[in-house]
């Protein structure tokens, strides 16, 4: 007694008739209780938060998810690459034509690593003489320099690319969708090109920079001029530079292959249109993430019902913590504890759910998973936002509730 | 404190640092017209256990809440440890509460699912004592009422009398200058109604300052001093000694 008269003592001296603050852990201790006591409603109203944060997290997850993917191909497949072809003819009938020289004028231009030419040959390709000539399929013949595939950082997906060898000789290379298309999946098939049977020495693998190519037969070059009369123009030129020379070889490109009229050429840059459409594969719907925001308002309408079903209920204890020495301000910070910690647990359920959504859509696609950092603060985020208005309200009822009505015994 | 029969008499000189209550001229109306309490005067001192008696409506609970701070009056002063009340803001008024008075209720309003040293240790939890402390203090208040066996059970593993001492350490857990029972063995049988009230008595020995409001004269009836309350006005303030009982 007398120990703890002096602690009493020693107390009142120190603090006087002043409220002593609550301490963060007390906080979370009576902003708990009650949910504590009824874990199957905290479930059901964290349920609603959970699902619209769920929702904009895996819509942005998703659509960064595919991003991602297409930022990985672009980076393997390089910026640095540019195509120069015949421009538009200032007069209808006049037909622009490459030098035949164009592949080795490009490869003298500085920073310039690897070039490569095509040149369309207006022949069809059939898998047999039987097979009527106005079926080509969409497949175009061209006659392609055996540093091309290396430009395009491209592979055989079977069998081997031209070179010098086989180059001579009626071998051809077919793009991987022009071997879909005319039912070819092995080399040492042959297939039926002007008037004579060429081999099939090697598949393509796909080509996200040179669709074009994608849907071509490609025969070496020495071999389409001696077999297929080629006149040796180039029609496409390829070329792979540094990345920091881009811009001036870009520059250079027109002048350097057609020096009198630079105009006669036209240069591309194929890496713009992936790059687009990563762009607008990065921007998610919209209508998905507005249907996750009301998701998240309805689940915030279930918190604040939830919180005033739980002042109703708690009056006798809101009653016992007053004449315990609760404030009013007391009463509120619990009851505001309590909805941000039942929201804050749907957030955290909803990030966890979301995550895992993105992961199953992205494991299933052959995409990496990427769920960006702010869409995860700022879905959680929102929810503190949610769980402080929702209870703020039943907060302050809580601590207007006259003590004295609030421990009558109903 | 004396044995003998005295007179409370609200100016007495000297009883001012041992006053614990001073009510003066206390009204209480609510809206309606209804006068729960017309000019009641009481002064309680320090050491005193004395019984608030009356049948119901006749304003004991309105005159329980006016000295419990939990309600003020329309009319009157009420000083409570030496602070009048009626210039506490509610964040003062709160403290004062913290500090200087316990509450036991009929319904003992413990928390549910918790064990009886958090429910004892919760009667700290706005007196600004670090947690440790609190739950040391706790364990003692316990060992007080009886329940030093009972530490850890919860609200529904314990008697109806073994709640009630729970809820009686809890309000004595910070050494209240005031303690206030609410019909403290109304829910209870009389076996442990009596356990109850012995208890409240030994708290007294030890120096509590107890008030008990009941409707059961036989209650009031042991103890040393009884306020009588009819109409929301005092009928009867006797007090006898202790050695006569």
């Amino acid at each position: 007694m007398t120990h703890s008269r002096g602690v009493r003592r020693a107390r009142r001296a120190r603090i006087g008739l002043k409220a002593a603050r609550l301490g963060p852990r007390d906080v979370l201790h009576v902003g708990s209780a009650g949910l504590r006591s009824r874990p199957a409603r905290v479930v059901l109203s964290a349920l609603g938060i959970a699902i619209g944060i769920a929702t904009m997290i895996a819509v942005v997850g998703i659509s960064a998810s595919s991003q991602a993917q297409l930022m990985r191909q672009l980076d393997a497949l390089g910026t640095n690459m540019l195509v120069a072809k015949p421009g538009e003819a200032m007069f209808s009938g006049e037909e622009i034509k490459l030098p035949k020289d164009a592949v080795g004028m490009v490869g003298r231009i500085d920073g310039v690593e690897e070039v490569g030419a095509t040149a369309d040959l207006d022949r069809s390709v059939r898998r047999s003489e039987k097979i009527p000539e106005g079926e080509t399929g969409g497949i175009a013949v061209k006659a392609a320099t055996e540093r091309l595939l290396a430009v395009l950082r491209g592979g055989t997906a079977a069998g081997t690319w031209l070179n010098a060898a086989n180059g001579r000789y009626p071998a051809v290379v077919l793009g991987h969708v022009a071997a879909e298309r005319l039912g070819i999946t092995e080399p040492g098939r042959q297939v039926w090109i002007d008037d004579r049977y060429f081999t099939v020495v090697g598949i393509l693998d796909p080509l996200p920079l040179a669709p074009e190519i994608e849907r071509a037969a490609l025969v070496g070059w020495e071999g389409a001029q001696r077999l297929l009369g080629f006149d040796g123009h180039p029609t496409a030129v390829y070329e792979r530079s540094t990345d920091a020379s881009v811009p001036s070889v870009q520059r250079l490109l027109a002048p350097t292959i057609d020096p009198e009229n630079p105009r006669n050429v036209s240069v591309g840059d194929p890496s713009a249109a992936l790059q687009a459409k990563a762009a607008t594969e990065g921007a998610f719907s919209t209508l998905l993430l507005g249907l996750g925001g009301i998701a998240l308002l309805v689940g915030g309408v279930g918190v604040a019902n939830t919180m005033i079903i739980s002042v109703l209920e708690r009056r006798h204890e809101i009653g016992l913590r007053r004449s315990l020495g609760a404030t009013r301000g007391q009463i509120r910070i619990q009851f505001v504890t309590e909805s941000l910690m039942l929201s804050g647990l749907g957030g955290l359920a909803g990030v966890a759910l979301g995550g895992a959504a993105t992961g199953v859509y992205a494991h299933t696609g052959g995409l990496p998973w990427v769920v960006p950092p702010w869409a995860v603060g700022g879905g959680f985020g929102a929810t503190l936002v949610i769980g402080t208005v929702a209870g703020l309200y039943p907060a302050v009822r809580a601590s207007r509730l006259s003590p004295t009505l609030a421990l009558q015994t109903a | 404190m004396s044995t003998s029969e005295r007179t409370h008499l609200p100016a007495q000189a000297g009883a001012r640092t041992s006053t614990v209550v001073r009510l003066s001229g206390v009204t209480k109306e609510y809206a309606g017209g209804v006068r729960a309490l017309d000019g009641v005067d009481l002064t309680v001192g320090a050491g005193e256990l004395l019984g608030i008696v009356g049948p119901s409506g006749s304003g004991k609970s309105t005159l329980l809440h006016i000295v419990g701070t939990l309600d003020r009056p329309s009319a009157g002063t009420v000083e409570i440890a030496g602070h009048d009340v009626a210039a506490l803001p509610d964040r003062r008024l709160s403290a004062l509460r913290s500090r200087h008075i316990g509450f036991v209720f009929q319904a003992f309003h413990l928390v549910p699912g918790v064990g009886a040293l958090e429910n004892v240790a919760e009667g700290l939890l706005y007196s600004g004592l670090p947690r440790a402390r609190r739950r040391a203090l706790a364990a003692d208040a316990l060992a007080r009422v009886g329940l030093a066996d009972r530490m850890k059970h919860r609200p529904h593993e314990l008697s109806g009398g073994q709640k009630q001492r729970v809820a009686i350490a809890r309000a004595v857990v910070g050494e209240p200058d005031l303690l206030l029972a609410d019909e403290p063995t109304g829910a209870l049988d009389s076996a442990s109604g009596e356990a109850v009230m012995d208890l409240l008595h030994a708290l007294n020995e030890q120096g509590a300052t107890i008030a008990v409001i009941t409707h059961d004269t036989e209650i009031a009836d042991r103890l040393p001093r009884q306020v009588r309350i009819r109409d929301g006005r005092i009928v009867a303030d006797t007090t006898r000694g202790k050695a006569a009982a």
